[in-house]
């Protein structure tokens, strides 16, 4: 059974058909890419299936459990996670805090106002093996909005990722960022994948990124589904080349 | 121990002994020992306010009517129930938790401005109850003909009534245990999700964090220690006011919060103490004591937006 089932989701905002009747299956362990040019509803996709806003028709399915009413929290407990095109941390609080509040919420520790010392060293102990895993230990103390553009897109994956998703969600991770960057994002996407098993769908624009590391990739255009399949069946559809691909791969 | 934390602890010891020693020290000041008391009642109900506007970022308006509901709910027990002072004080706070608690559930989901304007008219309510009901409030005129109590709990007596530096101590032991019990809640896992909503209402949401109901929470801890606040307000005057039920006064609530600073656990009581002072001092020079306060407000505000304990920390 597959851990992401979406079955025909609609929105509408006023006149625009931002997301036509779409349907996407992703199994656990997947890593699927979702591309297509501006406007083509790729954002608005991701927002119907975490929950940020309602579809009109259609029903959103996460491991077995119909989430479509559900609020964004409970699908967060469900098992999904995601980041935003915009990076959404606390920019003002440290590093250490900002993984310390997701390790905390996923010990399911957000009403306590207090914790024996077990549970704080349990706490301690996953905050610091995420942010040794990550590379980010060594900026433990610093605030989250001193640190580079691709330090803060890492500190937000990690928070997402200390909640022990099944399914991660990622919008553009790499938008706005420089070669080194994206490079390293993509290595830590990589890894996410490889070594914690995680399904992730990701929104890219850089090709190069979504052709090599993609298991899937499906195509938005219009608010409707253009093409779906593994990247070399992609790069071959000759109605993706027209719509979107283009000169970038020829 | 890091160089902060100790410079913190510090700074806590300097407030408590300030606050323990003031009836041996306020009249060398030239103040006096209920002056003192009000700073410590306001300070109580400006640091509860500051729960919900600088440790979980949401603005509200209408403190004054949960800092009226403990008031009167007090006055009104005492003067028809029963002439118990501590009893007044349960049935006071518990009112505006009531209160506070249903309003809550009705609001929380609203944001900024929306909110603020909300709590504004649920305080204009309860203002309008008590300055209409006559018979019962005393109406425009407030309620007295009635006062505190001395409080016997069997192997002790505490005269509160007719020491006023026994009254002193007897205010600062509730707002010992409450500013303890608040900035407990803060430091917690709780507190941490506050700060979260505060700092990325999106982000909070999106690590699990059901944002309306922990809103809810913060709102009616806040509210609950403004409802004592004015519980303690109304055995200081002896005498029950509407104006504290007013908009006015929640005004004046953010004030304190904002001139003292509300990112600091102490501001709220650096800028009562301010508040308070310029309005006892200045109202006796002149008439328009309030142009001076609202001068320094808006110099903070525009200069210094961490207030008072702001301009301190950078220094």
């Amino acid at each position: 059974m597959s851990l992401l089932e979406v079955e025909n989701v609609t929105k509408r905002f006023g006149s625009l058909l931002a997301v036509d009747s779409v349907s996407m299956s992703v199994d656990s362990g997947e890593l699927r890419a979702v591309i297509g040019p501006n406007g083509a509803g790729k954002t608005t996709f991701f927002n119907l299936i975490s929950g940020f806003v309602r579809p009109d028709a259609g029903r959103i399915v996460l491991d077995g459990h119909d989430v479509t009413g559900l609020s964004p929290a409970r699908r967060v407990w469900r098992g999904l996670a995601r980041t935003f095109q915009i990076t959404e941390v606390f920019p003002r609080l440290t590093v250490g805090e900002n993984l310390q509040i997701p390790v905390e919420v996923a010990a399911g520790f957000r009403l306590r106002i207090g914790l024996s010392g077990a549970e704080r060293l349990k706490v301690r102990e996953r905050a610091d093996e995420l942010l040794e895993w990550s590379g980010l230990a060594r900026n433990v103390g610093r605030a989250v909005g001193e640190l580079s553009h691709g330090d803060q897109r890492t500190v937000e994956i990690m928070m997402a990722l200390a909640l022990n998703p099944r399914l991660l969600l990622l919008d553009e991770p790499t938008a706005g960022m420089g070669e080194r960057e994206t490079y390293e994002i993509a290595q830590l996407i990589r890894r996410l994948h490889r070594e914690k098993g995680l399904a992730i769908v990701l929104i890219e624009h850089d090709m190069r990124l979504v052709l090599r590391m993609a298991d899937r990739v499906m195509v938005l255009d219009r608010g409707a589904v253009l093409a779906n399949g593994a990247p070399a069946e992609i790069v071959a559809n000759e109605m993706v080349q027209a719509a979107y691909l283009g000169k970038a791969i020829a | 121990m890091k160089p902060e934390r100790s410079w913190k602890l510090a700074a806590d010891a300097l407030v408590w002994l300030l606050l323990l020693t003031m009836p041996f020290w306020i009249g060398a000041v030239g103040g006096y020992i209920q002056l003192g008391t009000l700073v410590v009642v306001m300070a109580l109900a400006a640091t509860a306010l500051n729960f919900l506007i600088g440790f979980t970022g949401i603005m509200s308006f209408g403190h004054a009517a949960f800092f009226g509901l403990g008031g009167y709910g007090a006055g009104l027990t005492i003067k028809y129930l029963v002439p118990n002072t501590l009893l007044g004080m349960a049935v006071g706070v518990v009112t505006a938790i009531v209160a506070a608690a249903i309003i809550g559930k009705l609001i929380v989901h609203l944001r900024g401005i929306y909110f603020a304007m909300v709590t504004i008219a649920f305080g204009q309510i309860f203002y309008f109850i008590a300055f209409r009901w006559n018979n019962v409030t005393g109406g425009d005129d407030g309620l007295s003909n009635w006062h505190r109590m001395p409080i016997h709990l069997g192997f002790i007596n505490i005269d509160i009534l007719d020491s006023a530096v026994t009254f002193y101590y007897f205010v600062l032991f509730f707002f010992a245990l409450s500013l303890a019990a608040m900035a407990w809640a803060l430091r917690s896992p709780f507190g941490r999700t506050l700060l979260a909503i505060r700092e990325n209402e999106r982000r909070a949401r999106y690590l699990g964090i059901p944002v309306d109901n922990h809103i809810w929470l913060s709102w009616l801890i806040s509210c609950t220690f403004a409802g004592l606040a004015g519980t303690l307000y109304v055995l200081l005057n002896n005498f029950a006011d509407p104006h504290q039920l007013h908009w006015e006064q929640s005004g004046e609530f953010v004030i304190m919060a904002v001139l003292g600073g509300m990112r600091s656990f102490w501001g709220p009581l650096v800028g009562a103490t301010i508040f308070i002072v310029l309005q006892n001092y200045v109202s006796s020079m002149t008439e328009n004591w309030m142009s001076f306060i609202g001068l320094f407000f808006v110099v903070i505000v525009l200069f210094f937006p961490d207030g008072v304990l702001g301009i301190l920390r950078k220094a």
